[in-house]
């Protein structure tokens, strides 16, 4: 089944700087997916879980976080946190039933980097396999 | 502190099949120390019950409020602030006790465990509870070092240890302590290594819960 999936990424301040390059568009023109709702926080630490499953809860077949790598993060701790979170989230949506891989966890150098993009497209092709979000009701 | 966990999604989307509104009600007690079942952790569990029914092809209506405890009466009468919101069931994320309690109190409320009671324990590292006390009734810990052989002991020894007791660990886990071992070093390092020679009598389990449901009652506060 082909669809256009909605796709929810809380990406923190520093791994997400390429949102920013001219003026928003240097994303679109390198093939970031379109379907990419981008969420910028200030540290992915400070992500709840309720914020993830908000995500899923508003409509999003898939869920996924980009934060510092872990041995680097700006505020030490945070994107371990996020992951934890991420982790927690998995093993709920796995209990309701549903597949785990629709939330997910990068943690992807500060800056400009390809990875960013790259790992925006591989959660779009996981998505469009996965199908629409069970939880469309 | 009491320790909890919540229960399996299905088990809590199976309780609530049938409902079209209710009341996720938190308890700002132990629960919300351990990380069970306080505000935060109610927020989750409403955010799941939402999905879980989603998933199913129905909805339902989840409201989310918190009590600053659920094992006192002057606090379940709370609960009156919800009455006009005409939900058909509280799922209760205190402990067991909480639970009771809204079930004796609360006479046309239908309520729902959201979580399974474990022990009474502490905070060991973050992130990670273990058991210390039985509640036993007849506390033993003036004679053992100040650790519980009824909690901590797999086979709540009196005079222990047992022949299962290798460097320290327990036979049914190398991961558990000996209680036994570790009382030994203890009244050991205060000089009281000799009271390990007494042996303890054969112990009456009435006052455990053995002699049915307990009550403690002080006529110096009763009114």
């Amino acid at each position: 089944m082909s669809f256009d999936p909605a796709i929810t990424l809380f990406s923190c301040h520093y791994t997400s700087q390429q949102s920013c390059a001219e003026e928003g568009k240097e994303l679109e023109r390198l093939g970031f997916p379109a379907g990419i709702n981008l969420v910028r926080v200030a540290c992915t630490g400070k992500l709840q879980v309720t914020t993830l499953l908000k995500a899923f809860e508003d409509g999003a077949d898939g869920v996924y976080v980009v934060g510092c790598p872990e041995d680097g993060c700006h505020n030490v701790k945070g994107s371990i946190r996020a992951a934890k979170r991420v982790a927690a989230v998995r093993e709920a949506l796995v209990e309701l039933g549903v597949e785990g891989e629709r939330v997910e966890m990068y943690h992807l150098p500060r800056g400009l980097h390809p990875e960013f993009v790259e790992k925006g497209k591989e959660m779009d092709s996981r998505i469009r396999e996965l199908g629409p979000s069970p939880f469309q009701g | 502190m009491i320790v909890a966990e919540r229960k399996p999604m299905a088990e809590i989307i199976e309780m609530v099949q049938d409902c079209k509104k209710v009341l996720v009600l938190a308890c700002r007690g132990c629960v919300t120390v351990c990380s069970a079942g306080g505000e935060r952790e109610a927020e989750i569990l409403s955010s799941l019950i939402r999905l879980g029914m989603k998933k199913g092809g129905k909805s339902i209506e989840v409201v989310t409020a918190s009590l600053v405890r659920q094992c006192d009466r002057e606090y379940i009468d709370e609960m009156d602030q919800f009455e006009d919101d005409g939900y058909d069931a509280v799922v209760s994320t205190a402990c067991g006790v909480g639970v009771n309690f809204i079930s004796n109190l609360r006479k046309d409320t239908m309520v729902y465990p959201a979580l399974n009671t474990s022990f009474m324990g502490g905070s060991a590292e973050q992130g990670e509870w273990t058991e210390q006390c039985a509640g036993c009734g007849d506390c033993v810990l003036h004679l053992t070092g100040g650790l519980c052989p009824v909690a901590r002991c797999a086979k709540s020894l009196m005079n222990g240890p047992c022949g299962g007791s290798v460097d320290g660990t327990c036979e049914i886990h190398s991961d558990v302590e000996c209680v036994w071992q570790s009382i030994y070093d203890r009244l050991g390092s205060f000089g009281k290594s000799a009271q390990m020679e007494v042996i303890a009598p054969i112990r009456d389990w009435s006052a455990a819960g053995h002699g049915g449901p307990r009550k403690v009652v002080r006529d110096d506060l009763t009114v």
